[in-house]
């Protein structure tokens, strides 16, 4: 087979396999990723799907449970909130008023955490929060 | 001393706009005493910036809390290790310490060619200046280190207790120069397509070392993120595919790919098209990975905030991208390779397929990390992708990766024929294979893609171990040396290639680690009581007895109250080792709304995990305490505190409230508390740390400066043989 | 601001002017000195290089990486490059 064939069979079959992989990609995608929401969003919720739910934990709401803790998380500005049950280690920085990340399905009437999933986010590094605590 | 600090930086941000405006004169016009000053002027930002950073340490270290950011980031009990890299831990600080590392590594690199490279020098003088001036910007009018505050307070708020760890603090430094130092080749890359000098490798011999130091620097910071990870958090991992530590992992991916991939233009003047692309990518990854830490765009456990520096940012990203992709095409004709590939067997072959997998990897780990972005443009709604997405594609590629790391080095040139293929490939498949066998036969098969792992991890070491006896072989029947002395010479004189292979091991000892550790790892999360066992692995662990203690600082202050457990772990009934995990509750500063013995359990919380470490095997655990019996006890503290607040001498109360703290932690243990806990037994989790010191070891190896073989007696010979062969022809 | 501050401030634009300005007064005759070794160190380091790349070439042979034919070849290819910088190193004076 003459090299220039060669060559262009080489990238046809190269660009063929980058397409197929590109294609995976957004498939999986589609497919396994789970819509992220707030608690706002929650209100159409589904039973049985998941959800990534992103929110501020509810003052006063964080209650220790045998296994885990339960709590309300609402959202960043505003007042709706929803229960979450979760079980498994919680995490360092959990506390009420911070905000944190958490894949949920409905069960009833309130939200179960899937393990392992709650993540908080670091407060106090680079936030605004230097005025915020100096004006506070 | 702020106002001179704050001085020191508007010059820097001044000189940087003269030099990028002589560089290019300079450069345009071929006047060497601007270029030469463009030159100077990034000496003169170094030790502006060095001066300017120093102010704001030694602000930290004296605890000033004039300075607004000491105040929000120190404190005086905050031990002096803590208090000099508390200056990097605020976003103004960090982005002074990039453009210290920026001035720092640019100085060196212009000094190192000041006599060479004189036709991109100052192109790329300009760009590194660029990317100073961006910085200095935003450092003068957005997010100033030295803003005052109008009343110093007495005390700072200190140092977030999650970060005072060793691990914690050198990591951003480690990142940092990373990212830092893979502006260098960034910047000669756009001079030598500006100047259309990319055909010869110049640019490339000269920014080589940076390219791997800055390789290396990164890799360490993203273990050091790692091994943080899994040894003070309380979940037992140490990789989340969270957008942050993909931010960070992007630039290496590509980095990888750059490093290799130069050889092959080195040696054989192809895939030019390739290096230059990859390292503008690396370049402009980097940068993108210094912004996605603090832009607040992506959900992540490292939110360091939504800032107002977003938009800058992405107008710098979207310049870079935008330029490299215009200087490519527009000097395509100037990266036409000198060579083709002969055949799909053959190293040339093998180091274009590392580039192909390195770029795959690193578009997946792009793609998923910016899928909630990417889904939201395209369907409206935001979704997240979770760490089995990634693992589905990482971990195929990464096996791949592996065993091309080991084929690479003893692949032949040009073309492998079945004969060197049989010389070179045989004992290492062999042993590799056989291994496997051996590991099939133990129950590994249950696990093909770690089973697959391990045996392209063995093939690595048994092929590296057969290059260095070939090499010492060789070195010794020219010399004659005994095989130690061959070995160190061998090494000596061949730094880049045998160092190369020692980091290939390291990543092999690594890449095993990992998939030992995620797909043999045995994990329970449990609720006991004292006496309670059990059984993860093959161990078993005993909550023998709650602990709790109550830690104070050197001056007295009550620091922390930390609720523990005692556990023996078991192997077998024999007793391996006792574990004391724990939780610490550090007080919270903020105390609106708060009894004065409840702020004690509500501020920050860490734990300390148990862990014994071993070369075959860690043991780890971490626990919850379950303190809702104590509840009422503090609530009565409380409401007696508050109600006798101001009825006493501060110290008496003092006394008092320590006595009353005393007594909830006596109380901890008499009560008998049930614990959650969470245990793991995880297999070769050393593998990982102990595979990234011998590839900070190899990585050094192949850095090190020096001619590779005594310079003067064999170059005068050659050229002898040289001369003496051009007389004779 | 007190004076002190001022009085800093004042010595480092000094400094910097100092170190930025100092080549745009310069020496014709010693620039252009300058430029004759700077092409020599240039080429001096082509030189290493080259002599790098057959060094490592030889040992690719030894170590079967490479055939002999293909290393025959690349070592005339790499030599041949060695005398073209020999040679320009002699026209500028190394």
């Amino acid at each position: 087979m003459p090299p220039a064939r060669k060559r262009r069979i080489r990238l046809v079959v190269a660009l063929s396999a980058a397409v197929l992989l590109a294609c995976a990609l957004v498939y999986t995608s589609l497919l396994s990723s789970s819509e992220s929401v707030t608690p706002s969003d929650l209100t159409a919720a589904k039973a049985g799907t998941s959800y990534t739910l992103t929110g501020k934990v509810v003052d006063g709401s964080v209650r220790s449970t045998d296994g885990g803790v339960d709590f309300r998380v609402r959202d960043r500005e505003g007042r709706t909130s929803v229960p979450v049950s979760y079980n498994g280690a919680v995490p360092d920085p959990f506390r009420e008023g911070r905000e944190v990340i958490i894949t949920v399905r409905k069960q009833g009437t309130t939200f179960v955490g899937e393990r392992d999933s709650l993540v908080t986010k670091c407060p106090s590094k680079f936030t605004e929060d230097a005025t915020q605590r100096a004006s506070s | 001393m702020a106002i001179v600090g704050r001085a020191l930086l508007i010059l820097a941000l001044v000189v940087a706009l003269y030099g990028i405006a002589v560089s290019l004169y300079g450069a345009v016009r071929r006047r060497e005493e601007w270029i030469v000053s463009g030159r100077r002027s990034v000496y003169a930002i170094a030790g502006l910036v060095t001066g300017a950073f120093a102010i704001l340490e030694y602000a930290f270290l004296t605890s000033d809390f004039a300075f607004a950011t000491v105040a929000s980031h120190s404190s005086t009990t905050t031990p002096t290790f803590y208090q000099a890299a508390a200056a990097w831990s605020s976003q103004e600080g960090s982005l002074l310490l990039w453009l210290w590392l920026l001035s720092l590594w640019s100085t060196l690199v212009l000094f190192g060619t000041r006599r060479q490279l004189r036709i991109v020098a100052p192109w790329a003088t300009a760009v590194l200046l660029g990317f100073a001036a961006f910085f200095a910007a935003l450092l003068v009018f957005k997010e100033t280190p030295f803003a005052l505050l109008a009343v110093a307070p007495a005390e700072g708020a200190g140092l977030n207790p999650l970060l005072r760890h060793p691990s914690m603090m050198i990591h951003p430094p480690m990142l940092y120069s990373g990212y830092t130092l893979f502006t260098i080749p960034f910047a000669f890359a756009v001079g030598a397509l500006i100047t259309r000098q990319v055909g010869a490798a110049d640019w490339i011999r000269a920014t080589r070392r940076f390219a791997l130091a800055a390789w290396l620097f990164l890799g360490i910071g993203i273990l050091l993120g790692a091994r943080w990870s899994y040894s003070e958090l309380g979940w037992g991992g140490y990789w989340a595919w969270d957008p942050v530590e993909n931010a960070s992992l992007l630039p290496w991916l590509t980095g990888t790919a750059f490093i290799h991939s130069i050889m092959i233009q080195e040696k054989r003047g192809m895939l030019k098209i390739w290096n230059v692309s990859l390292v503008l990518a690396t370049g402009t990854l980097a940068i993108l990975g210094t912004f996605l830490v603090r832009s607040g765009i992506l959900d992540s456990i490292h939110a360091f905030g939504a800032s107002t520096l977003g938009v800058p940012f992405v107008i710098l990203i979207g310049i870079m991208i935008g330029g490299s992709i215009g200087l490519v095409v527009w000097r395509r004709e100037a990266l036409r390779s000198e060579n083709r590939l002969d055949s799909l067997l053959s190293r040339e072959a093998i180091f274009l397929l590392n580039n192909l997998v390195l770029v795959a990897m690193a578009f997946v780990v792009f793609w998923g990390t910016f899928w909630p972005l990417i889904a939201e443009a395209l369907t409206g709604t935001r979704r997240s992708l979770g760490p089995p997405w990634f693992d589905t594609y990482t971990v195929p590629l990464a096996i791949v990766l592996v065993l091309l790391s080991g084929i690479g080095p003893v692949i032949a040139w040009r073309k492998a024929t079945p004969a060197n293929a049989r010389r070179n490939f045989l004992l290492p498949a062999v042993a590799a294979l056989g291994l496997g066998g051996v590991l099939a036969a133990f129950g590994a098969a249950s696990r093909p893609a770690a089973l697959a792992m391990f045996v392209c991890g063995a093939f690595v070491v048994a092929s590296v171990g057969q290059e260095f006896w070939r090499g010492v072989g060789v070195r010794r029947a020219m010399t004659g040396e005994g095989p130690l002395r061959a070995l160190r010479s061998l090494v000596a004189r061949n730094r880049r290639r045998y160092g190369g292979y020692l980091v290939h091991v390291g990543m092999a000892l690594l890449f095993v680690g990992v998939a030992a550790s995620s797909a043999f790892n045995n994990a329970r999360d449990v609720r006991l009581t004292p006496g309670q066992t059990t059984r993860a692995g093959g161990y078993e662990f005993t909550y023998a007895k709650a602990t709790s203690r109550v830690s104070t600082t050197k001056a007295g202050e009550l620091e922390k109250i930390s609720f523990g457990a005692v556990v023996d772990v078991r192997r077998d009934g024999e007793k391996i080792v006792t574990l004391r995990p724990e939780r610490g509750f550090f007080p919270s500063r903020d105390i609106r709304g708060l009894g004065p013995v409840g702020r004690f359990f509500e501020g920050e919380a860490t734990s300390e995990v148990g862990l014994q470490a071993g070369i075959r095997r860690d043991v780890w655990t971490a626990m919850t305490p379950d303190i809702r019996n104590l509840m009422p006890t503090i609530e009565e503290g409380d409401r007696v505190f508050a109600a006798a607040a101001g009825k006493l001498p501060p110290e008496l109360e003092g006394q008092a409230l320590g006595q009353a703290l005393s007594g909830i932690v006596r109380q901890y243990i008499a009560s008998k508390p049930a614990a959650t806990f969470r245990v793991i037994t995880s297999p070769l989790v050393t593998w990982i740390w102990l595979g990234a010191i011998v590839v900070f070891l190899g990585g050094l190896i192949a850095l090190w400066p020096g001619p590779d073989a005594p310079g003067r007696r064999v170059s005068a010979r050659y050229a002898a043989r040289v001369a003496e062969e051009l007389g004779r022809a | 601001m007190d004076i002190l501050a001022l009085l800093v401030i004042v010595m480092v634009l000094v400094a910097v002017l100092a170190i930025v300005a100092s080549p745009l007064r310069g020496d014709t005759r010693e620039r252009v000195r300058g430029e004759a070794a700077d092409e020599i160190a240039e080429l001096e380091a082509r030189k290493e290089a080259k002599y790098r790349e057959i060094r490592d070439a030889e040992m690719d042979l030894r170590t079967g990486k490479l055939s002999p034919e293909d290393h025959r070849e690349l070592d005339r290819a790499l030599r041949a490059e060695a005398v073209v910088i020999l040679k320009a190193l002699d026209e500028a004076g190394g």
